[in-house]
């Protein structure tokens, strides 16, 4: 452990003389934005999912819709992320002639990801509301649409909280699959660092921290926004 | 005001109502007893298609509901519905309960004359319908002696104090008339009373209910007829007085007998 100290030292002087932090910081930059704006895209894509799936199916529209989200899930589902992520950017995008910087497909392709997930969590969620919710809303004479958005989401949301937070680690977590397509996230950033100074050690060990501390902090936040919700229960 | 031709009800291979025949008026209050699987509830589902037949007509204001291409919530708006479970907004206040489907249908209907003439001095803003839907909602908790409840979740209320509430909120859409699905079965015993009372208020004051209940004493007071159904038909229908006091039908003796 005599030479910890100067692993440390080597570390220091890249970290902050070389700038090194500049670059740690864009990485967290875009770590944070790859997973914020993946599970945004994921809640919405999920939710419509979700609701889709629970319609009554005596239609035929109802029936179309719902085989073509069944389908998107067990794609998304069935398929590594570092699979869709490659497929979207080597292959779909040149395809298709667009040229889009990689932190953008990344945040696309997590929200497409999650969306999957989080439209069987949000299904779970729908499913875990008293019908009685529904029935009551219907029975005034609101809409489908009206009584799922005021009612019936609303504490589907609450009950699926824990779940969502965990979802939003998971993809803190996942953005290191990014280098793939080149993107600089937390990962690539500390890597750097290894790179230059031959020394890898303390570079990954900080990187640990930070990621722990991330989700700690989004934990906390989860936790918060649970005791807030559940205003509306019983006990106070 | 209601007319129910022929109205069946299958769920899969389980015939529940098979060809009822009923007409209620204005004003008339209708109590449906029965043993249980008898249909009586799914009979009362079907009058504002929470359950849609599966053949026959309703004739609700001369519209028939059982039609797939009317409109079906326009209506419902006119038929309050009361359940055994209450069935209030978990996530909402007491009075967002009372206040939601008023203020929807009135931004719908604001949203529509200003689409057909945006100078029309009848257009509300969405401040001023909330206003109205309040004071109405407030107006109506006072009623039931609740209005310092206005801000709880129902979580926070006793059985009868949902149900009252549930009443209220169905109230507050100025319907036609009243359904109510076994209004009293879910309720502690020492809180039907509460809930009877408002209903008999109600009747008083001339609304046209139809109730499916076990309460035998609530019907031989208010009822105009009772209905009593048993294996998904309308077996024996008259007033009160006649129903309890002197059945036709062996089915009815039976079930009169058996909780008396």
């Amino acid at each position: 452990m005599g030479n910890f100290g100067a692993k440390i030292d080597k570390f220091l002087d890249i970290f902050i003389d070389a700038d090194g932090y500049k670059t740690v910081l864009e990485g967290l930059g875009n770590t944070l934005k790859i997973a914020v704006l993946g599970l945004v895209i994921g809640i919405i894509i999920g939710t419509l999912i979700a609701t889709v799936r629970v319609i009554p199916k005596y239609k035929l529209l109802p029936r179309i819709l719902n085989s073509i989200c069944s389908f998107y899930v067990a794609f998304f589902r069935g398929t590594p992320m570092v699979v869709q992520l490659l497929l979207s950017y080597y292959v779909a995008l040149p395809l298709m002639g667009i040229n889009l910087p990689s932190v953008s497909v990344a945040v696309v392709v997590f929200g497409l990801n999650s969306g999957a997930y989080i439209s069987e969590i949000m299904r779970g969620g729908i499913l875990s509301v008293d019908p009685g919710q529904m029935e009551g809303g219907r029975a005034m004479g609101l809409t489908f649409g009206k009584t799922m958005t005021a009612i019936v989401i609303p504490q589907a949301v609450k009950n699926i909280l824990p779940t969502l937070g965990n979802e939003f680690i998971t993809l803190i977590k996942e953005t290191s699959v990014v280098s793939f397509v080149g993107a600089l996230d937390l990962y690539v950033a500390f890597n750097r660092i290894g790179s230059n100074s031959y020394e890898f050690m303390v570079p990954y060990l900080v990187m640990a921290v930070i990621y722990i501390i991330l989700v700690l902090i989004i934990s906390g936040l989860v936790k918060v926004m649970e005791r807030s919700l559940r205003k509306s229960d019983r006990s106070h | 005001m209601i007319e129910v031709i022929n109205l069946s009800k299958s769920f899969g291979e389980l015939q529940v109502l098979k060809d009822v025949n009923i007409t209620i008026r204005k004003g008339e209050k209708v109590v449906v007893i029965g043993p249980s699987g008898s249909g009586k509830s799914t009979f009362l589902r079907c009058l504002n298609c929470m359950e849609v037949p599966t053949s026959g007509n309703i004739f609700f204001h001369g519209v028939d509901l059982a039609d797939q291409k009317v409109d079906i919530n326009i209506h419902r708006q006119k038929m309050g519905m009361v359940f055994q479970h209450f069935n209030l907004f978990n996530n909402k206040t007491v009075l967002q309960n009372i206040m939601l489907a008023p203020v929807y249908v009135e931004k719908k209907r604001m949203r529509k004359l200003r689409r057909s003439n945006p100078e029309n001095e009848k257009i509300k803003t969405v401040a001023e319908i909330k206003k109205e839907a309040k004071a109405n909602a407030m107006e109506l908790l006072k009623r039931i002696g609740l209005e310092d409840k206005a801000g709880e979740y129902p979580s926070r209320l006793s059985g009868g104090q949902k149900q009252r509430v549930a009443i209220v909120r169905a109230l507050a859409m100025n319907p036609d008339v009243m359904l109510f699905d076994e209004p009293t079965s879910a309720l502690d015993p020492e809180m039907v009373g509460e809930v009877l009372e408002l209903m008999k208020e109600l009747a008083h004051e001339g609304m046209t209910m139809v109730v499916v209940t076990h309460e035998m004493g609530f019907a031989r007071e208010v009822a105009d007829r009772v209905v009593f159904m048993a294996d998904g038909y309308i077996a024996e229908e008259g007033s009160p007085e006649q129903l309890f006091g002197n059945p036709q039908n062996p089915r009815t003796q039976h079930f009169l007998q058996s909780i008396l």
